[in-house]
């Protein structure tokens, strides 16, 4: 072994080239406060290293890069973790670097001779910035989309040039394969190969000038090695275990659901370290073409006097100065990053922004099963876009909610799993107490809260949640209506329990069907249900329900199939009294097409093809020819196509994949 | 051994003295390098000779600043967690890089999948090439009817023989050479009859037969598989 390092020694100096590595002396000996320089340097390996492994699984195009992140973090064994080590710790290096620089300006390392290294040091916290900036965006999820928009926008300002920049940066004028190359490549090649070239620089010339020793010197000079190594190696592990905390305990790195540039992303925000600047924007001042001053001219005028820094040093009063200036840009830094995050969750706009985590959390979670489930043929937002689960409650919300109901809200209600996807949100937001009380929650589901005794908060919800942990859990809701519900809530459609309710007389002329309508005024209430039904005895009530149970096998719903199946005899009955003893067809055409009757067909009735036909015009002869109230004819007057009608009426038919339980395994 | 350097009576290497001062003359000469106390060695002493560096300690490297055995352990602790935090990164990449080996190919159904119809194929026996089109998962792609590769179907005695289309010795795709008849790999030249077998050169078994089913009178239906290429038996890739 002494043999071969003696061999290898004589051919490249290793020996020597070790020796000066480690016997570095430090004046008054080993400190913890040196430790941040390594732990930087550690955490850049542990990005490079992981990049790289990253960069095996990925694919920079706007058509794969959701698709090859999501395999990455939920397909692929122990991608969570890759990815997870690589987002965490690109979330530690702005503290490190802040700590870094905090010892550094403080100890009155920037100094004379010392001004080159320190610029160094700053053009190195730019690159790692920018890398923070580019990589944000490579998943080409909502929450990166959205926020680089904003990002590569600013680029905008710049004078003169501007709008130049913004096309090179974005690889043309809108966002698309190419903003997703440029920017993988300035984040896996140009800035780390930068960044290597000036760490190498940053370190030959700390070691040129030697440690600047903090003040008083408590104990004998020493070696780098061992003492501060392992101070430093034992700084590493503490970063490496946070780092791997956070992992585990997120299992990797939270995907939002693919980019999408028709649907709005209210959430969208940058990394918390760029809050400040998020902010700093908000401030009135810079409101029209004031902008420019606090997206450009203030940070730059504040790198600049950064950089300036070494040269005030050389005063003490300059070195006071210095020290006062960071420390007062990291307090308003902070403030405004606070207020950041208070405005989200319990500003006047919380609601919004809280609204919108949640949508897109169920985005991103339906996409992930759906790739899982049917695999991706185009791309994943496709999926999301021809799903009848994800896009029925929005087209319902946008066309049928000012009249219908579904269970008593528009739709957009969010049912969340279980407690512990509330949790993930709780993480994520860092207060839920909102969820519970805001305009973000449904009147609805607030009356339910209301049995509880308990309408305050969160606290409620967690304690029907603990009381209740195994079942499934509506919590919050889409938006306040302004009106009462007009028409029939559409929950369950042509089910078996929607058609008997139906039939009830009072339920019939309620606010759940047809209490905000004209029917409530029709023959079907004033001849048949208060004239005939309200007199039934058990006998003809008997007849009534299995007439039910064949209307409701009409529609064929895929929730029924099996119930349909096994009370065939039962629902052949019901068709006999249909026709013979309760003589629907007096009123409405019944396999066969009737040109005479008023009421709308019931062959099929509640199957897709029915409610696609009626959709689209609910005074075709088959249903409402006369007595149609105010449905707008949608087809007819090309306000939806088929094929969104379709989608609501999978919708409201329960006709979608549903995954047995959650793909994000926790 | 490198003009400037000298060996020491242990054998290990240290800079020669005029290359050592040549390497101080360029330390910035105003900064003062503050030596408080004389038992720590300034930062230029270390690089010279008279420090000893025993070679027999376990990571090569002492210096005279309190030795002993507590040192020792401090040592191993840098090494040793220096070794833990770095197999970290390593560790989780390679256990995502080794992804492919416990992912299982799914085949759907029983694996056949319908080629052509028997009208298609030369009566004459002569050799036709047809592409094999089914669903493909492509890692976090699945595709539905695209190409995944071809085979050669072929009359003979009113049977139909499918033949695989890619060479058993490296993987290339045989060519059917009409002027001679016969199968023809152009990478490295070898050659095969009609029916497979081979007539000369590198490949080690004959081109891969592959199952055929004649479903509904006319429709063509074959076992589409790839075999792994250089052993002298089809083996399936799975």
């Amino acid at each position: 072994m002494k043999a071969l390092i003696n061999w290898i020694d004589h051919r490249t100096g290793i020996r020597s080239l070790t020796k000066e590595a480690l016997f570095e002396n430090i004046p008054g000996g080993s400190r913890w406060r040196y430790v941040w320089g390594s732990t930087l340097t550690f955490a850049l390996f542990v990005q490079f290293v992981t990049g790289v492994f990253l960069w095996m699984g990925y694919s920079a195009s706007s058509g794969d890069a959701w698709e090859s992140v999501n395999y990455i973090q939920n397909e692929m064994t122990g991608g969570w973790l890759l990815r997870g080590i690589h987002h965490w710790m690109a979330q530690a290096m702005p503290i490190l670097l802040l700590l870094h620089l905090m010892q550094v300006l403080v100890d009155g390392a920037y100094k004379a001779p010392r001004e080159v290294n320190f610029w160094f040091g700053v053009i190195l916290l730019m690159l790692v910035l920018a890398l923070s900036l580019t990589g944000y965006l490579l998943p080409w999820d909502q929450k990166g989309y959205w926020a680089t928009k904003v990002a590569t926008n600013l680029a905008n300002l710049v004078p003169f040039i501007g709008p130049e920049i913004q096309k090179l940066v974005v690889g043309g004028t809108d966002y698309g394969h190419h903003t997703l190359t440029r920017f993988f490549a300035l984040h896996a090649g140009v800035l780390p190969a930068l960044i290597v070239l000036l760490v190498v620089g940053h370190i030959y010339l700390f070691r040129r000038h030697g440690i600047t020793p903090a003040e008083p010197r408590k104990k004998k000079d020493a070696y780098f090695w061992p003492d501060q190594v392992f101070k430093d190696a034992v700084a590493c592990l503490a970063v490496m275990a946070t780092v791997l905390f956070f992992v585990i305990w997120y299992h990797g790195a939270h995907l939002s659901s693919p980019a999408d540039p028709s649907e709005p992303f209210s959430a969208a925000r940058p990394d918390w370290y760029f809050l400040y600047l998020f902010q700093f924007l908000k401030l009135p001042v810079f409101a029209g073409d004031k902008e420019i001053w606090g997206a450009i001219y203030i940070p730059s005028i504040f790198v600049g006097l950064i950089c300036l820094m070494p040269f005030f040093g050389k005063w003490k009063v300059g070195h006071f100065f210095n020290v006062g200036v960071m420390f007062a840009f990291l307090g308003g830094a902070g403030a405004l990053t606070y207020l950041a995050k208070h405005e989200d969750v319990s500003g006047p706009n919380s609601a919004v922004y809280l609204k919108a985590l949640l949508d897109n959390e169920r985005d991103a979670r339906r996409a992930i099963e759906l790739a899982r489930h049917e695999g991706i043929e185009t791309t994943a937002l496709n999926l999301l876009k021809t799903d009848p689960k994800t896009q029925g409650p929005k087209l319902f919300a946008q066309h049928c909610a000012s009249c219908h109901r579904y269970d008593g809200h528009d739709g957009l209600a969010h049912s969340l799993l279980d407690a512990k996807s509330l949790d993930d949100l709780k993480r994520r937001t860092s207060s839920l107490k909102r969820f519970a009380s805001s305009d973000s929650v449904h009147p609805d589901w607030l009356a339910r809260l209301k049995d509880s005794g308990n309408t305050n908060d969160w606290q409620t919800v967690q304690a029907i949640l603990n009381a209740n942990i195994e079942g499934v859990y509506e919590v919050i809701a889409g938006t306040k209506f302004k009106e009462a519900p007009s028409a029939p809530d559409l929950k369950g459609f042509a089910s078996r329990q929607w058609i008997m309710e139906l039939l009830k007389p009072e339920m019939y002329i309620s606010n759940r069907f047809f209490g905000g309508t004209a029917h409530k005024d029709g023959d079907m209430y004033r001849r048949f249900l208060n004239r005939k039904v309200i007199k039934y005895d058990d006998e003809e009530k008997e007849m009534l329900k299995l007439v039910a149970l064949a209307l409701s096998a009409e529609a064929k719903l895929p929730l029924q199939v099996n119930t349909d199946k096994a009370d065939e005899e039962l629902i052949q009955q019901g068709v006999d009294h249909l026709i013979d003893d309760i003589s629907c067809i007096n009123c409405h055409a019944f396999q066969e097409p009737d040109p005479d009757v008023e009421g709308p067909d019931l062959t099929g009735y509640g199957s897709r093809q029915w409610i696609i036909e009626f959709v689209k015009n609910p005074e075709h002869e088959k249903f409402y020819p006369e007595s149609n109230d105010r449905m707008p004819s949608f087809g007819k007057k090309n306000i939806l196509t088929e094929k969104e009608i379709g989608l609501i009426a999978d919708w409201i038919r329960d006709d979608y994949y549903k995954a047995p339980n959650s793909p994000i395994t926790h | 051994m490198e003009d400037n350097e000298e060996i020491n009576p242990d054998g290990s290497t240290v800079p020669k003295q005029d290359a050592v001062d040549e390497a101080n003359s360029n330390v910035d000469s105003d900064i003062v390098r503050e030596v408080p106390d004389e038992a720590a060695p300034s930062p230029l002493a270390c690089r010279l000779s008279e420090v000893k560096v025993p070679s027999e300690s376990e990571e090569g490297f002492t210096s005279e600043v309190d030795p002993g055995e507590r040192r020792g352990f401090v040592k191993f602790l840098c090494v040793l967690i220096g070794g833990i935090v770095s197999a970290v990164p390593f560790g989780a990449g390679i256990w995502a890089y080794l992804n492919p080996l416990t992912r299982e190919t799914e085949v759907g159904g029983d694996g056949f999948v319908k080629i052509t119809s028997l009208d298609a194929i030369p009566a004459d026996g002569t050799p036709a090439k047809f592409s094999v089109i089914a669903d493909k998962e492509d890692a976090w792609n699945k595709f539905k009817n695209i190409s995944v590769g071809a085979i050669y179907l072929r009359k003979e005695a009113g049977k139909v023989k499918a033949l695989h289309t890619v060479c058993p010795h490296l993987g290339c795709f045989i060519d059917y050479r009409s002027g001679k008849n016969d199968f023809f790999c152009p990478c490295h030249n070898s050659n095969f009859k009609l029916d497979g077998s081979i007539v000369s050169g590198v490949s080690p078994r004959p081109m891969d037969p592959l199952k055929i089913e004649i479903r509904n009178k006319v429709e063509v239906w074959v076992k589409f598989q790839n075999f792994q290429p250089g052993h002298d038996h089809p083996i399936p890739l799975s």
